[in-house]
């Protein structure tokens, strides 16, 4: 760990996105634009039911329609039925039922894909679906976790003779002691509502085999191209070798891109079994139903303390719905929110169980934060109660409990060291910005005097662990792949710099801030470095993004890359100018000789030396590169201080998010306006959790939030302008002090947002509402309390 | 997804529209913006053989002044019907509810009359059209009639234009009354779960009159007319409070995911108060 930042520094400057330009501009690359001569398309019959038994399927009538190529269902698929891969096994007696892209005799969602039909247009494709006969004899569907876990429910899986998937405990401490020696235990059940990721881009993928060889392309606008070609060769059996993978220009993910889906297998085998290039893109009522979706626990929360508001210990007990199928990391998701429960808070004891739960809904998976959204809203929604239950200010109970910054590192009663954190200073600086103590008084004012509109405050002191992530960890977890990241940094003979890293970017703007680091390193305008990522026939090793784990790993890779190719250049310029490698020093991207700058050679020239190779030092190889593949020590843990004013109007229920204040402590910043847009797409898309969205589905399983008229994504007319800020508490397990940022704002907003609420309507008698709160939501929980109907 | 295979005929006259729908068939439509009409061919919840587009006939364009009202053609986009000064000027009640219809992009393409003909109970333009005693002429085969407000919007989705007739345009009488469009809906470009659309017509801080449409409390746009008469005479915000109680009466109001029916004649009650107090100014 040398000293990262001696040159002219591009780090830390708010560069504007080189990746910009191209997207306004609509030059972008999307894989539904990409057309290969000789296509066919793909086309999907999918269930119209939740749970069925497919008591015929005839897919021959396609075969007679125009245009049309070839018709599948499963029977005729055979061995190229691949089946979805699942990673992480958490238990040793996790049930892992078959997942074949194709249902075999059963459905178990609604949009299980049951036959496909490939033609030479897609609307071909689609028209001829109507051809296929198919019949169901519809069976009960399994829709809610409680029930499914009952005797005498249906079987989502008949093989394995239970909907439960595991059971993982996590005892840490005895919580039954703290229990017993507590003043005041608050209990609270809080749902952690279904959501649907709705990226932008839909998904895409196109297969093609590439003629020269046994090599088959697969563009995909996928989160993960090196995972998905490792896991599509183990599905599949085409050889590892023969797979390129492909991320073009990918249109958000959020996690939803983070997966070996169905149709990426199908797409891949039929390539290859046909010959020619296949493409699928989804709509988005496809979308809306077969990606998968995140959250969806049912958490039944403990707290024990005392009277004057220490915390003694956490009991948690959640069911964890996973849907019809195990997906890629299915299981795992609760289990990334597990060590997060106890999050800033010192206490004796903490006692965890997850079920994980089998229905007849689309499978869950990683969506933005996955599990650490839904531990940081129980702990602050908890907190928040606790502190109503003794009558302490909020803020007070948790600066009681706190781990205070002088006693980092600190490790948790999970068992995490977390190296750093300051939260008496982010906290310090957001009540400052929110002007706390006016709008407490405003809100004392608006409650004297009875106004239909009341104001709330809602707190959320969070932290998250992050920047996926040591591989020796991730191992004893049980999860299959390893955590590290990889670059390559080439100088090229004409002095320009080519950065290939393994992380695959899909709106972070990892060209902008990767450029930055080596142009920090390596002295070389931002503009002469080129990053090339998702692409594993350029980028061939890499873990891909996900996890806020970026920068936090891929950006330690990119460092350490550049400073060894630094070193191997000094040899080279030492050679040239008859010294010895320790008389220069690298400045600005040249090596000058110590005591006299008129001697000096720049990296450039270096390169093109390298390059001719006329006169290299003894036993140095020509071309100017190198590698370094990083697993970091630990995960990174941002923590940060957020909160919200909102205005409830208690005649109808409609909640207006007055004024959101956050100040994040992300560690360093490569680039702080894209710290500053991830911190606003992400508090963004965590208020969307606690005021408009959430997937419904009725008894029979279907999905009723089917189109976007539906589920309620907000738009930047709905909410306010955020005041954002920072604190930098370097971290200390990561060289370049950074941690993640991708996923702070979605984990912190939305317990703020519903602790606002609850808040605005303590006073009347509300305890809770539930998310999404939409304004019937609200106004039917003052109803209640109010000892009204309904 | 991707809709059916249809033909398309650009009309540049009503004659030729309803010589193409004639020949089209029963599976013939009209396409004005597309806005409603698209949604439902990419879910193949309809498959027409033929739509015949309105956009290029000139009488169906814009809107003109006839003394006692404003005729507003039925292709003149929402954006056109909500910046036109006539519009502003003498039916600014239209102007109000259109300018809430989804976002700007929608309303660049959408039709006025697109959203009359298609008769969405959730839309906020047939509420405003009832409140504003608007008349429709409608073209068909026969030649051409014109259409009380009241007679105009039948069921869901259903108004008095036959499968072979055209909306051509809609006439408001000009209206100075104080007025207001009150959407309830979740999200900036949600469909309203209520709207309340109110002219009231205040002589010396008194209402003389008033008319309300409400969005969405039925399965077509209805007026609240036992809240119409009781708001004559009304002076106070508590007389309009209690005359808005009436709000949800005799409305047949449904259970969605938004709301539950229940739900929804409260917000009625609430909106209407809110409506009518913006409109008059007590
Ligand atoms: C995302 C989204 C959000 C929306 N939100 C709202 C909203 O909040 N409030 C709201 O009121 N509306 C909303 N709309 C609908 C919008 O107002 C549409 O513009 C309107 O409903 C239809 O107008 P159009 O010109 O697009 O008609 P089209 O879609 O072209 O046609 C709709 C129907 O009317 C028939 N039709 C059209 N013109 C005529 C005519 N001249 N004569 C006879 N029949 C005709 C067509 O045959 C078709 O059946 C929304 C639409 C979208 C896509």
């Amino acid at each position: 760990m040398t000293a990262a930042v001696e040159t002219d520094t591009a780090i830390g400057k708010p560069i504007r996105r080189k990746e910009d330009a191209h997207l306004l501009h609509g030059q972008t690359n999307w894989t539904d634009n990409i057309q290969l001569p000789g296509t066919v398309h793909m086309a999907i019959l999918r269930s119209p039911m939740a749970h069925a038994k497919i008591t015929k399927l005839d897919v021959s009538g396609a075969l007679k329609q125009p245009g049309v190529v070839a018709a599948y269902g499963a029977k005729e698929l055979g061995d190229l039925n691949g089946g979805v891969p699942c990673v992480w096994p958490v238990t040793d007696d996790i049930k892992m039922p078959a997942f074949p892209a194709l249902a075999i005799d059963k459905v178990r969602q609604v949009g299980d894909c049951v036959a496909v039909v490939l033609a030479t247009s897609v609307a071909a494709a689609v028209d001829a679906l109507d051809s296929i006969v198919v019949s169901y004899e519809q069976l009960p569907a399994v829709t809610d976790m409680e029930a499914a876990l009952g005797s005498g429910s249906a079987l989502v899986h008949d093989e394995i003779e239970t909907n439960a998937c595991y059971v993982y405990k996590m005892p840490c401490g005895d919580y039954e002691a703290s229990r017993a020696k507590a003043d005041v235990v608050v209990a609270r059940r809080f749902i952690n509502q279904r959501l649907i990721p709705t990226f932008m881009e839909p998904r895409s993928v196109v297969a093609a085999p590439m003629g020269m060889s046994d090599e088959i392309t697969i563009w995909s606008a996928t989160q993960i191209p090196h995972v998905l070609r490792v896991l599509l060769a183990l599905v599949t059996g085409i050889p590892e070798n023969n797979l390129r993978v492909v991320a073009p220009d990918v249109g958000g993910g959020f996690g939803g891109k983070l997966q070996c889906y169905r149709e990426e297998i199908l797409v891949t085998n039929l390539a290859k079994k046909l010959g020619r290039p296949v493409k699928w893109t989804e709509t988005r009522s496809e979308n809306l139903v077969a990606t998968h979706h995140g959250r969806d626990q049912i958490q039944d929360i403990e707290i024990a303390a005392t009277k004057d508001g220490k915390i003694l210990g956490l009991k948690v007990t959640l069911l964890a719905n996973m849907g019809a199928y195990l997906q890629i990391i299915t299981p795992g998701v609760p289990l990334l929110g597990m060590f997060m429960y106890p999050a800033i808070y010192k206490m004796d004891s903490y006692d965890f169980t997850c079920t994980g739960v089998f229905t007849n809904k689309t499978p869950t998976d990683a969506y933005r934060g996955a599990g650490r959204p839904e531990s940081t809203y129980a702990i602050e929604r908890i907190v928040d109660e606790l502190a109503a239950e003794i009558g302490m200010e909020p803020m007070e109970l948790r600066k009681k409990n706190w781990i205070k910054h002088e006693e980092f590192p600190f490790t948790t009663v999970a068992g995490l060291t977390y190296d750093t954190g300051n939260y008496e200073a982010a906290t310090e600086k957001a009540l400052a910005m929110f002007d706390y103590d006016g709008l407490r008084a405003e809100q004392a004012q608006r409650r004297a005097s009875g106004d239909p509109v009341q104001l709330g405050i809602g707190i959320s002191t969070f932290t998250e662990m992050c920047g996926l992530a040591p591989s020796r960890t991730l191992g004893a977890l049980k999860y299959v792949a390893g955590g590290w990241e990889h670059c390559t940094v080439r100088a090229l003979p004409t002095g320009k710099i080519e950065v290939v890293t393994g992380t695959s970017p899909h709106g972070q703007g990892h060209e902008t801030a990767w450029s930055q680091i080596a142009s920090s390193i390596l002295g070389v305008p931002v503009e002469d470095i080129e990053v090339i990522h998702s692409d594993t026939g350029r980028a061939p090793y890499g873990m891909d993004t996900y996890g806020s784990r970026s920068l936090a790993v891929g950006g330690q890779a990119i460092k350490a890359a550049s400073e060894r190719l630094v070193e191997k250049a000094r040899v080279i310029a030492a050679h040239q100018l008859e010294c010895s490698a320790s008389d220069l020093e690298f400045v600005n991207g040249s090596f000058q000789v110590k005591g006299d700058p008129s001697k000096s050679q720049a990296l450039g020239a270096v390169a093109f030396e390298a390059f001719t190779a006329h006169n290299l030092p003894p036993g140095v190889e020509p071309t100017l590169q190198a590698e370094a593949t990083i697993d970091p020590e630990d995960f990174s843990y941002p923590h940060g201080t957020h909160l919200a004013a909102l205005e409830v109007d208690t005649e109808t229920g409609q909640v207006k998010l007055r004024k959101y204040v956050c100040v994040d402590d992300v560690g360093m910043q490569v680039n702080p306006m894209i710290v500053e847009g991830q911190v606003h797409g992400g508090v963004a898309q965590g208020i969307a959790q606690a005021l408009f969205e959430g997937a419904e589905y009725d008894d029979d399983g279907n999905l009723l939030t089917a189109s976007l008229a539906d589920y309620l994504i907000p738009s930047a007319a709905d909410l306010p302008s955020f005041e954002t800020g920072s604190t930098v508490t370097p971290s200390t397990t990561h060289p370049l002090g950074t941690k993640g940022v991708g996923e702070a704002g979605t984990i912190a907003s939305t317990p703020a947002i519903i602790n606002g609420i609850v808040d605005a309507l303590r006073h009347l008698g509300v305890t809770d509402v539930a998310m999404p709160a939409a304004p019937q939501t609200v106004w039917r929980a003052i109803q209640t309390a109010k000892g009204g109907a309904k | 997804m991707i809709p059916v295979e249809f033909d398309y005929v650009k009309a540049t006259s009503i004659d030729q529209a309803l010589a193409a729908l004639k020949s089209g068939g029963e599976d013939s439509k009209i396409i004005s913006g597309g806005q409603s009409l698209l949604p439902v061919l990419r879910l193949r919840m309809a498959e027409p053989s033929v739509l015949v587009d309105c956009g290029g006939i000139d009488e169906m364009l814009g809107v003109r002044d006839d003394g006692d009202s404003i005729t507003i053609g039925a292709a003149t986009t929402h954006h056109g019907v909500m910046s036109n000064s006539l519009v502003q000027k003498h039916a600014l009640l239209l102007a109000q509810a259109t300018a809430t219809v989804a976002d700007p992009a929608i309303r660049h393409r959408g039709t006025t009359g697109g959203a009359l003909a298609h008769a969405d109970p959730a839309s906020d333009i047939p509420a405003a059209a009832l409140a504003l005693d608007t008349s429709f002429v409608i073209a068909g085969p026969g030649g051409r009639r014109t259409v009380a407000a009241k007679d105009f919007f039948l069921d869901y989705f259903t108004t008095a234009v036959g499968p072979d007739e055209i909306l051509v345009s809609f006439s408001i009488p000009k209206c100075d009354w104080g007025s207001s469009y009150s959407k309830f809906n979740r999200t900036a470009q949600a469909w309203a779960i209520v709207g309340v659309a109110a002219v009231v017509n205040v002589q010396g801080g008194v209402i003389k009159e008033a008319r309300i449409g409400l969005t969405n409390m039925a399965p077509t746009a209805v007026r609240a007319s036992t809240v119409e008469a009781a708001l004559v005479g009304a002076s106070s915000p508590a007389d309009i409070t209690a005359a808005a109680m009436h709000a949800a009466d005799g409305t047949r109001a449904t259970s969605d995911l938004h709301a539950q029916a229940d739900y929804r004649e409260h917000l009625a009650r609430v909106i209407t108060a809110r409506a009518v107090r913006a409109a008059s100014g007590i």
